[in-house]
């Protein structure tokens, strides 16, 4: 087998985020880059979060992932920067977000200057109704803010711009 | 190490263990939080500011050059080599107390770092680039809950007062510069702290205005983390924090 860039970014799409698992590790935009020196692969990842706690958990999936493939001198870097951005998820992966029912993140990263604004209007991912109303700041996860649509009655996970 | 060297350090102690300390605080509302998004939303900060910290004391220990870990720094030292702010150590006391010490140190956090994305030094400015993303979520709920809590109820307004009243005089020591932060300013590594005083103080009086809340009169203004000297409260809180990993030093999760 013949270990090349394009295979290992392959495989890497076949690691879906432990805590969204309709997208996987390249989608979410945690993988920044992949090197292959003769057998051994250097994987980069980013947090999206400093305290994330999926991110070991990253990290032993794609070695997991590797290792079934025969791929077995791995190394995993993690970088802070560029720091890591929602702007990097892609459209696709936005819809896909939408479909498991998470709202995906709707504007550019975060307005530094909305320290006190508004609650931003975000579309129920369920039924698409724009009457929602945000519960709490803080989701299930420290991406997500949880939200409530005020059509269906369902609550749903926002996807926050960071 | 290096004049510099050991002056990084010291500043990375200085801004791990604040996040550290107040992380370990906020995490002590797992489960007794006021409502459940409120429980979850203490805990999902206390969270970033924990990964905050492991960042700032892997750093340390890096640049110190003694083989020390994260784990080292954060278990393995005594309160006096501990260099958090004061007001970090705080106790919980009410959710009040818990608002006011995040309110005054999430203004602190956001204009500090927002500054220190510039730092000369690499590993510092993309912590601090990192840090500001989540520092604005943080800034923004403790500064609601600051209008919440002061335009509510008579209780919830005694209660924050009282609250911001007792925890001024810990606020003045967030802005004390001393010799490692003036030779970090020179090395373009360190902020001017007068500057960012003036920005929080900005922000706080606004904050509290709109609050409908007064701003406490000009006190006397507790000092002593850069030295490791700290309130009775920090032993009690590392004696919880550090016990498990002292009594069994292999112990893994």
């Amino acid at each position: 087998m013949v270990i090349n860039e394009a295979l290992i970014w392959n495989l890497l799409t076949e690691v879906p985020d432990p805590e969204v698992p309709a997208i996987n590790v390249v989608e979410l935009g945690v993988v920044r880059s992949v090197e292959i020196k003769q057998e051994a692969v250097c994987i980069t990842i980013t947090p999206t979060y400093t305290g994330c706690p999926a991110m070991k958990t990253i990290e032993q999936d794609i070695i997991q992932r590797l290792k079934e493939a025969q791929i077995i001198d791995i190394e995993i870097k993690t970088i802070l920067t560029p720091a890591w951005t929602t702007d990097w998820i892609k459209e696709e992966a936005r819809e896909k977000l939408r479909v498991y029912g998470i709202a995906p993140p709707e504007h550019s990263s975060a307005d530094k200057n909305s320290i006190l604004g508004k609650t931003k209007t975000i579309n129920c991912p369920l039924c698409g109704s724009r009457d929602t109303i945000m519960q709490s700041q803080f989701g299930s996860t420290a991406c997500k803010a949880l939200y409530k649509c005020k059509s269906c009655l369902e609550p749903f996970d926002y996807f926050k711009c960071i | 190490m290096t004049e510099l060297n050991k002056a990084v350090f010291e500043f990375c102690l200085r801004l791990g263990d604040s996040s550290l300390i107040i992380g370990h605080r906020l995490s002590e509302w797992c489960g007794h939080g006021p409502v459940l998004e409120e429980d979850i939303a203490l805990i999902n900060i206390a969270l970033d500011h924990i990964g905050r910290s492991r960042n700032l004391l892997t750093y340390a220990g890096q640049v110190e050059g003694k083989n020390r870990t994260e784990d080292d720094l954060a278990y393995h030292r005594n309160e006096r080599q501990f260099r958090n702010l004061l007001l970090t150590e705080f106790p919980n006391t009410d959710f009040a107390y818990t608002i006011a010490r995040q309110f005054f140190f999430d203004t602190y956090s956001f204009f500090l770092y927002q500054d220190l994305k510039n730092s000369k030094d690499e590993t510092i400015a993309a912590i601090a680039e990192k840090a500001l993303k989540e520092i604005t979520y943080h800034l923004r709920h403790s500064s609601e809950w600051m209008l919440r809590l002061g335009d509510g109820t008579k209780e919830s307004k005694d209660k924050i007062q009282n609250a911001v009243n007792a925890l001024w005089r810990y606020t003045g020591e967030m802005f004390m510069m001393d010799q490692v932060d003036e030779f970090l300013l020179n090395e373009g590594i360190a902020l001017d702290m007068n500057k960012v005083k003036l920005k929080w103080e900005e922000k706080v009086s606004d904050v509290l205005n709109r609050a409908t809340l007064y701003k406490p009169a000009d006190v006397y203004m507790q000092e002593g983390s850069k030295k490791g000297l700290h309130t009775e409260h920090l032993g009690f809180l590392l004696a919880e924090m550090q016990y498990l990993p002292r009594t069994h030093a292999e112990a893994k999760w």
